[in-house]
Protein backbone atom coordinates (compact mmCIF):
# COMPACT_ATOMS: atom_id res chain seq x y z
CA UNK A 1 0.00 0.00 0.00
CA UNK A 2 1.69 3.09 -0.95
CA UNK A 3 1.53 5.64 2.06
CA UNK A 4 -0.82 8.57 2.12
CA UNK A 5 -0.08 11.88 0.28
CA UNK A 6 -0.45 14.48 3.43
CA UNK A 7 -1.53 17.90 1.79
CA UNK A 8 -0.09 20.65 2.08
CA UNK A 9 -1.01 24.30 1.73
CA UNK A 10 0.70 26.59 -0.40
CA UNK A 11 0.14 30.32 0.22
CA UNK A 12 0.40 32.27 -2.61
CA UNK A 13 0.52 36.30 -2.31
CA UNK A 14 0.23 38.87 -5.16
CA UNK A 15 4.01 38.61 -6.25
CA UNK A 16 4.83 34.96 -5.32
CA UNK A 17 7.05 33.36 -7.68
CA UNK A 18 8.38 29.91 -6.29
CA UNK A 19 4.50 28.66 -5.65
CA UNK A 20 5.06 26.29 -8.79
CA UNK A 21 8.43 24.93 -7.65
CA UNK A 22 7.02 24.05 -4.52
CA UNK A 23 4.04 22.51 -5.42
CA UNK A 24 6.45 20.40 -7.96
CA UNK A 25 9.06 19.40 -4.85
CA UNK A 26 6.19 18.65 -2.66
CA UNK A 27 5.23 16.52 -5.56
CA UNK A 28 7.25 14.68 -6.55
CA UNK A 29 8.63 13.81 -2.39
CA UNK A 30 4.97 12.54 -1.34
CA UNK A 31 3.05 15.49 -0.60
CA UNK A 32 0.04 16.68 -2.03
CA UNK A 33 0.07 20.58 -2.56
CA UNK A 34 -2.81 22.57 -2.62
CA UNK A 35 -2.63 26.44 -4.24
CA UNK A 36 -3.92 28.98 -1.38
CA UNK A 37 -4.81 32.30 -2.71
CA UNK A 38 -3.87 35.10 -0.15
CA UNK A 39 -7.37 36.57 -0.14
CA UNK A 40 -8.88 33.33 1.76
CA UNK A 41 -9.48 33.74 5.63
CA UNK A 42 -9.32 29.89 5.68
CA UNK A 43 -7.09 27.35 5.23
CA UNK A 44 -8.68 24.24 3.24
CA UNK A 45 -7.96 20.84 5.53
CA UNK A 46 -4.09 20.48 5.01
CA UNK A 47 -1.34 18.93 7.29
CA UNK A 48 1.39 21.30 6.31
CA UNK A 49 1.54 25.02 5.20
CA UNK A 50 4.34 26.51 3.05
CA UNK A 51 4.82 30.08 2.55
CA UNK A 52 7.44 30.16 -0.76
CA UNK A 53 9.70 32.90 -1.88
CA UNK A 54 8.69 35.89 -4.15
CA UNK A 55 7.66 39.01 -3.79
CA UNK A 56 4.41 39.34 -1.82
CA UNK A 57 2.59 42.60 -2.13
CA UNK A 58 5.62 43.76 -4.03
CA UNK A 59 7.78 44.18 -0.83
CA UNK A 60 7.27 47.53 -0.21
CA UNK A 61 8.08 49.01 2.55
CA UNK A 62 9.67 46.16 4.38
CA UNK A 63 9.96 42.66 3.45
CA UNK A 64 6.59 40.94 4.45
CA UNK A 65 5.39 43.49 6.18
CA UNK A 66 2.13 44.63 4.02
CA UNK A 67 1.76 40.28 3.60
CA UNK A 68 1.41 39.55 7.09
CA UNK A 69 -2.13 41.32 7.06
CA UNK A 70 -3.20 39.03 3.93
CA UNK A 71 -6.78 37.18 5.26
CA UNK A 72 -5.03 34.00 4.48
CA UNK A 73 -1.92 35.02 7.16
CA UNK A 74 -4.37 35.11 9.86
CA UNK A 75 -5.57 31.82 9.21
CA UNK A 76 -1.80 30.45 9.08
CA UNK A 77 -1.30 32.43 12.32
CA UNK A 78 -4.10 30.39 13.93
CA UNK A 79 -2.91 27.15 12.09
CA UNK A 80 0.61 27.52 14.10
CA UNK A 81 -0.80 28.54 17.32
CA UNK A 82 -2.52 25.31 17.38
CA UNK A 83 0.82 23.50 16.28
CA UNK A 84 0.79 22.81 12.22
CA UNK A 85 3.63 22.73 10.74
CA UNK A 86 4.96 25.40 8.74
CA UNK A 87 7.64 26.17 6.54
CA UNK A 88 8.57 29.87 4.97
CA UNK A 89 11.17 29.66 2.38
CA UNK A 90 12.93 33.38 1.76
CA UNK A 91 9.97 35.84 1.20
CA UNK A 92 7.83 33.33 3.47
CA UNK A 93 10.70 33.56 5.96
CA UNK A 94 10.57 37.40 6.01
CA UNK A 95 6.78 37.43 5.71
CA UNK A 96 7.18 35.22 9.61
CA UNK A 97 9.38 37.34 10.62
CA UNK A 98 7.25 40.08 10.57
CA UNK A 99 4.36 38.49 11.16
CA UNK A 100 6.26 37.95 14.27
CA UNK A 101 5.92 34.20 14.13
CA UNK A 102 9.50 33.86 14.05
CA UNK A 103 12.00 36.20 15.63
CA UNK A 104 14.47 38.17 14.35
CA UNK A 105 14.01 40.29 11.28
CA UNK A 106 15.46 40.02 7.73
CA UNK A 107 17.15 42.81 6.63
CA UNK A 108 18.85 44.38 3.20
CA UNK A 109 22.07 42.20 2.04
CA UNK A 110 25.40 43.52 3.67
CA UNK A 111 26.65 43.68 -0.10
CA UNK A 112 23.41 45.83 -1.03
CA UNK A 113 23.48 42.98 -4.01
CA UNK A 114 21.14 40.92 -5.07
CA UNK A 115 23.10 37.48 -4.13
CA UNK A 116 22.00 34.44 -6.16
CA UNK A 117 24.12 31.23 -5.62
CA UNK A 118 24.32 27.53 -4.33
CA UNK A 119 24.89 28.02 -0.39
CA UNK A 120 26.81 25.66 1.99
CA UNK A 121 25.10 25.19 5.08
CA UNK A 122 25.48 23.42 8.43
CA UNK A 123 22.58 21.77 10.25
CA UNK A 124 22.69 22.29 13.74
CA UNK A 125 19.55 20.39 14.57
CA UNK A 126 17.96 17.14 13.40
CA UNK A 127 15.08 17.23 16.35
CA UNK A 128 12.70 19.44 14.39
CA UNK A 129 9.92 18.06 12.00
CA UNK A 130 12.13 19.92 8.98
CA UNK A 131 15.50 18.38 9.58
CA UNK A 132 14.94 15.10 10.83
CA UNK A 133 16.13 13.11 7.45
CA UNK A 134 19.84 15.27 8.05
CA UNK A 135 22.27 14.84 11.23
CA UNK A 136 23.72 17.31 13.29
CA UNK A 137 26.61 19.01 11.56
CA UNK A 138 25.72 17.49 8.08
CA UNK A 139 26.77 20.12 5.40
CA UNK A 140 23.80 20.85 2.75
CA UNK A 141 24.30 23.05 -0.88
CA UNK A 142 20.96 24.70 -1.61
CA UNK A 143 20.86 27.53 -3.77
CA UNK A 144 19.97 31.55 -2.03
CA UNK A 145 18.90 34.36 -4.18
CA UNK A 146 17.57 37.35 -1.88
CA UNK A 147 18.79 40.67 -1.60
CA UNK A 148 17.16 41.34 1.91
CA UNK A 149 18.65 38.23 3.54
CA UNK A 150 20.42 39.43 6.03
CA UNK A 151 18.94 38.08 9.62
CA UNK A 152 19.04 40.64 12.58
CA UNK A 153 18.04 40.08 15.87
CA UNK A 154 19.47 42.75 18.47
CA UNK A 155 22.20 41.41 21.26
CA UNK A 156 19.76 40.00 23.35
CA UNK A 157 17.45 37.97 20.78
CA UNK A 158 20.24 36.55 19.84
CA UNK A 159 21.46 35.50 22.92
CA UNK A 160 18.02 34.26 23.87
CA UNK A 161 18.03 31.88 20.37
CA UNK A 162 21.60 30.74 20.95
CA UNK A 163 20.37 29.36 24.18
CA UNK A 164 17.09 27.85 23.21
CA UNK A 165 18.75 26.33 19.40
CA UNK A 166 16.19 28.15 17.25
CA UNK A 167 19.23 28.51 15.06
CA UNK A 168 18.45 25.54 13.07
CA UNK A 169 20.94 26.27 9.85
CA UNK A 170 23.71 28.43 9.52
CA UNK A 171 25.73 29.81 6.04
CA UNK A 172 29.14 27.44 6.58
CA UNK A 173 31.92 29.06 4.89
CA UNK A 174 30.83 32.39 2.95
CA UNK A 175 27.82 34.38 4.49
CA UNK A 176 26.00 35.59 1.43
CA UNK A 177 24.23 38.56 2.94
CA UNK A 178 26.01 39.20 6.69
CA UNK A 179 23.64 37.75 9.06
CA UNK A 180 24.33 37.26 12.59
CA UNK A 181 25.74 34.35 13.54
CA UNK A 182 25.81 33.26 10.36
CA UNK A 183 21.50 32.47 10.12
CA UNK A 184 20.15 30.66 7.54
CA UNK A 185 17.36 29.69 9.23
CA UNK A 186 15.49 29.59 12.50
CA UNK A 187 12.88 27.44 14.02
CA UNK A 188 9.90 28.92 16.98
CA UNK A 189 10.25 28.00 20.23
CA UNK A 190 8.01 25.40 19.99
CA UNK A 191 9.69 24.03 16.61
CA UNK A 192 6.58 24.13 14.47
CA UNK A 193 7.61 26.99 12.48
CA UNK A 194 10.51 27.27 10.35
CA UNK A 195 11.92 30.30 8.48
CA UNK A 196 15.10 29.95 5.33
CA UNK A 197 16.45 32.27 3.15
CA UNK A 198 17.83 29.31 1.12
CA UNK A 199 15.35 27.40 -1.57
CA UNK A 200 14.75 24.00 -1.14
CA UNK A 201 12.46 23.97 -3.53
CA UNK A 202 14.93 24.29 -6.10
CA UNK A 203 17.21 21.45 -5.21
CA UNK A 204 15.35 18.13 -5.09
CA UNK A 205 16.16 17.04 -8.66
CA UNK A 206 19.98 15.77 -9.15
CA UNK A 207 19.26 16.57 -12.78
CA UNK A 208 19.22 20.60 -11.68
CA UNK A 209 22.26 20.82 -9.50
CA UNK A 210 22.74 19.89 -5.75
CA UNK A 211 19.46 17.88 -4.29
CA UNK A 212 19.94 19.14 -0.85
CA UNK A 213 16.75 20.42 -0.49
CA UNK A 214 14.83 17.68 -0.90
CA UNK A 215 16.01 16.28 2.73
CA UNK A 216 14.47 19.25 4.49
CA UNK A 217 11.05 19.26 1.93
CA UNK A 218 11.11 15.71 2.41
CA UNK A 219 11.19 15.75 6.31
CA UNK A 220 8.70 18.10 6.06
CA UNK A 221 6.34 16.05 3.70
CA UNK A 222 7.51 12.55 6.51
CA UNK A 223 6.16 15.05 9.70
CA UNK A 224 3.00 16.38 7.82
CA UNK A 225 2.30 12.63 7.13
CA UNK A 226 2.73 11.69 10.92
CA UNK A 227 0.60 14.26 11.98
CA UNK A 228 -2.46 13.09 9.16
CA UNK A 229 -1.82 9.40 10.97
CA UNK A 230 -2.14 10.22 14.16
CA UNK A 231 -5.13 12.35 13.81
CA UNK A 232 -6.64 9.93 11.41
CA UNK A 233 -5.68 6.65 14.18
CA UNK B 1 -4.59 66.70 9.27
CA UNK B 2 -1.40 65.84 7.94
CA UNK B 3 1.17 64.02 9.83
CA UNK B 4 5.16 62.95 8.60
CA UNK B 5 6.38 59.75 9.97
CA UNK B 6 9.82 59.49 9.98
CA UNK B 7 11.58 56.25 10.65
CA UNK B 8 14.97 55.49 11.07
CA UNK B 9 17.23 52.58 11.38
CA UNK B 10 17.89 52.19 15.06
CA UNK B 11 21.65 53.33 16.37
CA UNK B 12 24.01 50.11 16.23
CA UNK B 13 22.45 49.11 13.28
CA UNK B 14 24.08 48.41 10.72
CA UNK B 15 22.76 50.35 7.87
CA UNK B 16 24.25 49.15 4.40
CA UNK B 17 22.72 52.17 2.33
CA UNK B 18 24.05 54.70 4.83
CA UNK B 19 27.10 53.46 4.63
CA UNK B 20 27.25 53.66 0.70
CA UNK B 21 25.74 56.79 0.68
CA UNK B 22 28.30 57.64 3.46
CA UNK B 23 31.57 56.48 1.19
CA UNK B 24 29.81 58.32 -1.81
CA UNK B 25 29.88 61.75 0.39
CA UNK B 26 33.31 61.14 0.71
CA UNK B 27 34.01 60.48 -2.51
CA UNK B 28 32.76 64.03 -3.18
CA UNK B 29 34.69 65.79 -1.08
CA UNK B 30 32.34 66.36 1.97
CA UNK B 31 33.81 65.53 5.46
CA UNK B 32 31.02 63.17 6.72
CA UNK B 33 32.04 61.13 9.20
CA UNK B 34 28.41 59.31 8.90
CA UNK B 35 25.28 59.16 7.08
CA UNK B 36 22.22 57.06 8.14
CA UNK B 37 19.49 56.59 5.87
CA UNK B 38 15.81 56.41 7.02
CA UNK B 39 12.33 56.81 5.45
CA UNK B 40 9.28 59.72 5.38
CA UNK B 41 5.93 58.99 5.45
CA UNK B 42 3.50 61.53 4.65
CA UNK B 43 0.12 60.89 6.28
CA UNK B 44 -3.28 62.59 5.45
CA UNK B 45 -5.38 61.79 8.09
CA UNK B 46 -9.89 62.29 8.94
CA UNK B 47 -9.25 63.00 12.50
CA UNK B 48 -9.59 66.39 13.31
CA UNK B 49 -8.36 65.68 16.97
CA UNK B 50 -4.83 66.10 17.26
CA UNK B 51 -4.53 63.61 20.03
CA UNK B 52 -6.86 61.25 18.13
CA UNK B 53 -4.46 61.57 15.18
CA UNK B 54 -1.48 60.95 17.52
CA UNK B 55 -2.99 57.55 18.76
CA UNK B 56 -3.85 56.28 15.28
CA UNK B 57 -0.34 57.35 13.82
CA UNK B 58 1.17 55.18 16.78
CA UNK B 59 -0.98 52.17 16.02
CA UNK B 60 0.13 52.78 12.43
CA UNK B 61 3.86 52.59 13.41
CA UNK B 62 3.59 50.13 15.35
CA UNK B 63 1.76 47.81 13.43
CA UNK B 64 3.13 48.79 9.96
CA UNK B 65 5.28 51.73 9.15
CA UNK B 66 8.08 50.24 11.60
CA UNK B 67 9.48 47.10 12.98
CA UNK B 68 10.24 47.86 16.22
CA UNK B 69 13.08 45.56 16.16
CA UNK B 70 15.38 47.59 13.90
CA UNK B 71 13.71 50.88 13.54
CA UNK B 72 12.69 54.05 15.70
CA UNK B 73 10.38 56.46 14.64
CA UNK B 74 9.08 60.04 14.93
CA UNK B 75 5.40 61.41 14.37
CA UNK B 76 5.30 65.02 13.67
CA UNK B 77 1.55 66.17 13.13
CA UNK B 78 1.19 69.30 11.04
CA UNK B 79 -1.05 72.39 12.45
CA UNK B 80 -3.52 73.18 10.26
Amino acid sequence: MNPPRPRVGIIVFPGSNDERDAAWALSALGAEPVLVWHAEPELPDVAAVVLPGGFAYGDYLRCGAIARFAPAMQAVAAFAADGGLVLGICNGFQVLCEARLLPGVLRPNASLRFTCKDAPLRVERRDTPFTMRCHPGQRLVIPVKHGEGSFFADDELMEELEAAHQVVLRYDGENPNGSRNDVAGVVNRDGNVFGLMPHPEHAVDPLLGPSDGALILAALVDSARDRLLAAVG
Amino acid sequence: MRATVLVRPKSGILDPQGEAVHGALRQLGFAVSEARVGRVVDVELDATDAGEARTALERMCEQLLANPLIESYEITLEST
